[in-house]
């Protein structure tokens, strides 16, 4: 016979009670998981960012487009390897709910730097030759089950009309976090038909996407892209992709502040349950505590039964909830796709998970045990009969 | 009877009170005696009398506010809480009178409790506490929880419990209290024979005179002054 033996008698003995709080922390574990998961979804696109990627935009707002013949002086800044094009299309499928994000790009150099979307060779040379092509993430492919071939329309909002496209090729994401949600079409395409329908928004691009060798050099380069267009007609702000990609998140860092604090409630809140049923299990068995040190246990026996006992049922809640995690993590993901390109749970958020659960235990055990282990052994006696 | 034998218990001068709110109640007052060594003694005395509270004492779960109690030739009122545990571990076995047995141990668990605090391997635990249920008859109810028991079984357990780490003094608090006649009576043989054959030293507390009879000495508490040697 052996403390841990008793701890798990003693942790079964009011079965309804233990079986509620294991629910109640499993329930929570899950809550606080998706919740994290959520978070970590926000700022999946900064940690998909590269540092060896920078960004430029007008420096009054992403609103504002920027030349094309910036393109060039940009490559001759030094320290740049390799400059791409893009801009926010904004095409509707159909309807508003069928939300997909789409870009106008220059096919060859964006595929150049974004090394991470994976494109079967064919594909891509069928998308690089056909300008009124486009390609598409695995999971818009999959989400309207499009094939290699289909004719895709999109709604204009920004750039009014129908624009249709020929779907040549379906990426993949070399990473996890790989945005699979996208839709990119020739640049070329969209500026031949604003030449003639409203030629001042033509050879006009939203963002550069520029190629940098050196992470290290990035704010230097940044600075002097920025110089070289000091003064000019749309002045430049130029940042790392992860701190352009931050910008979207601190737009709704209200909304993240919210749900990461709503996480930790639900943690203090569970707390709160396993210390009550903790503290009503250390009252119930009082007396036997006081035999226990009669008999000669320590008070540190003691409070390896009732801490024991407290991590039993918080850990055993939060293996539950983290198994349960990654099935509701998935059906999040299908549903909510749209808004959220990856969502997958983390093995921080695992280790958080953990961690959660043994403070839980702890704390919710700590005040029962330090009663349990101070009180008079006399006192503890009297309570019995 | 036994006053030629060395002392095994010396009490001096002992008082104990209580704070009850902003009163102090006394409960023992400027208590001597001695108790020599195999001793069958019982103490009597109303409720309130102190008699558990003296029990207490000498068993080093409770504090003296003045006097010294030497158990063995150790002064056991100058003990911290940890060297009073390993003392209690070692030398004294406790029998309740509701027997105490934790619920969720079987029999030979609840025996063998005592013994995980010594050093003995799991195989000699397992020979100590055969024996010792053996001696009190329940050699064959070992894997039964408590509430598979009746109560005179039940406090056998408590008292295999008690002998099974072969402690030098025995203290029973009203150890029939809780028992029907049959089985107290077998409860009192039982303690008894502890005593004649095995030679442990017994302090009893008992509100029953056929409980006490079996005793060697009676001593009477009342209001917490110990009346003078019968």
């Amino acid at each position: 016979m052996h403390i841990l033996k008793l701890i798990f008698r003693n942790a079964l003995r009011h079965k309804l009670r233990t079986f509620l709080t294991i629910l109640g922390i499993t329930i929570a574990i899950l809550a606080f998981g998706i919740l994290r998961t959520l978070v970590n979804a926000w700022y999946s696109g900064v940690e998909a960012s590269s540092s060896t990627r920078l960004i430029t935009r007008n420096s009054i707002s992403l609103v504002f487009s920027l030349p094309l013949s910036y393109k060039e002086k940009i490559r001759q800044v030094p320290g740049v390897k390799n400059v791409s094009y893009a801009i926010w299309f904004n095409g509707t499928y159909i309807s508003e709910k069928n939300f997909i994000p789409n870009f106008a790009i220059e096919p060859k150099t964006f595929l150049e730097l974004y090394p991470e979307y994976l494109l079967p060779e064919d594909q891509k040379t069928a998308f690089l030759r056909d300008r009124k092509s486009a390609i598409v993430g695995r999971k818009v492919a999959e989400r309207f089950q499009w094939k290699v071939g289909d004719t895709i329309s999109l709604k204009g909002t920004i750039f009014p009309g129908t624009w249709d496209f020929v779907l040549r090729g379906i990426y993949y994401g070399a990473e996890k976090s790989a945005d699979e949600t996208q839709l990119f079409f020739h640049w070329n395409y969209l500026n031949e038909r604003l030449k003639k329908t409203t030629p001042r928004r033509a050879d006009q691009t939203g963002v550069y996407i520029i190629g940098i060798d050196n992470p290290g050099q990035a704010a230097e380069i940044s600075e002097a892209i920025d110089n070289t267009f000091k003064n000019s007609l749309a002045e430049t702000l130029t940042e790392t992709e992860k701190a352009f990609q931050m910008s979207f998140v601190t737009m709704t860092e209200a909304i993240v502040t919210v749900v990461q604090l709503v996480s930790f409630m639900v943690i203090i809140i569970i707390m709160a349950v396993v210390a009550n049923t903790m503290a009503m299990t250390a009252r119930e068995r009082i007396g036997e505590y006081a035999i226990m040190k009669t008999l000669g246990f320590g008070g540190w026996h003691i409070a390896v039964l009732i801490l024991g006992e407290s991590l039993v049922i918080t850990l055993t809640g939060c293996v539950l909830g983290i198994v349960l995690t990654f099935p509701a993590a998935r059906y999040f993901g299908n549903t909510m796709g749209n808004f959220f390109p990856v969502f997958s749970v983390s093995t921080i958020t695992i280790f958080l998970d953990i961690a959660a659960s043994f403070l839980v235990g702890l704390i919710a055990a700590a005040f029962p045990t330090w009663r349990a282990v101070n009180i008079r052994i006399a006192e503890g006696l009297r309570r019995i009969g | 009877m036994t006053d030629t034998k060395q002392p095994i218990v010396e009490i001096k001068n002992l008082s104990k009170s209580y704070l009850r709110g902003i009163q102090t109640i006394p409960v023992l007052e400027n208590i001597n005696f001695d108790i020599p060594e195999g001793e069958f003694l019982a103490l009597m005395g109303p409720s309130g009398s102190g008699k558990s509270t003296l029990l207490n004492l000498i068993a080093g779960i409770d504090k003296t506010d003045t006097g010294t109690i030497m158990v063995g030739g150790l002064d056991i009122t100058s003990m911290t809480e940890t060297e009073l545990a390993h003392w209690r571990a070692v030398h004294v076995g406790f029998i309740f009178q509701f027997y105490n047995l934790i619920p969720v141990l079987t029999a030979f668990e609840n025996v063998e409790l005592p013994l995980l605090l010594t050093w003995l391997s799991r195989k000699e635990r397992r020979e100590h506490v055969e024996m010792a249920l053996q001696m009190v008859g329940l050699a064959d109810r070992m894997d039964h929880y408590p509430s598979q028991l009746s109560g005179g079984q039940q406090q056998r357990v408590a008292i295999a419990r008690a002998i099974v780490t072969d402690p030098t003094l025995l203290v029973a608090d009203e150890p029939t209290g809780d028992l029907d006649r049959v089985s107290a009576e077998d409860i009192l043989g039982l303690i008894a024979r502890l005593n004649q054959e095995f030679g442990k030293t017994i302090i009893m507390v008992t509100h029953d005179p056929h409980a006490a009879e079996k005793a060697h000495t009676i001593r009477k508490l009342e209001k917490g002054i110990l009346n003078a040697h019968p």
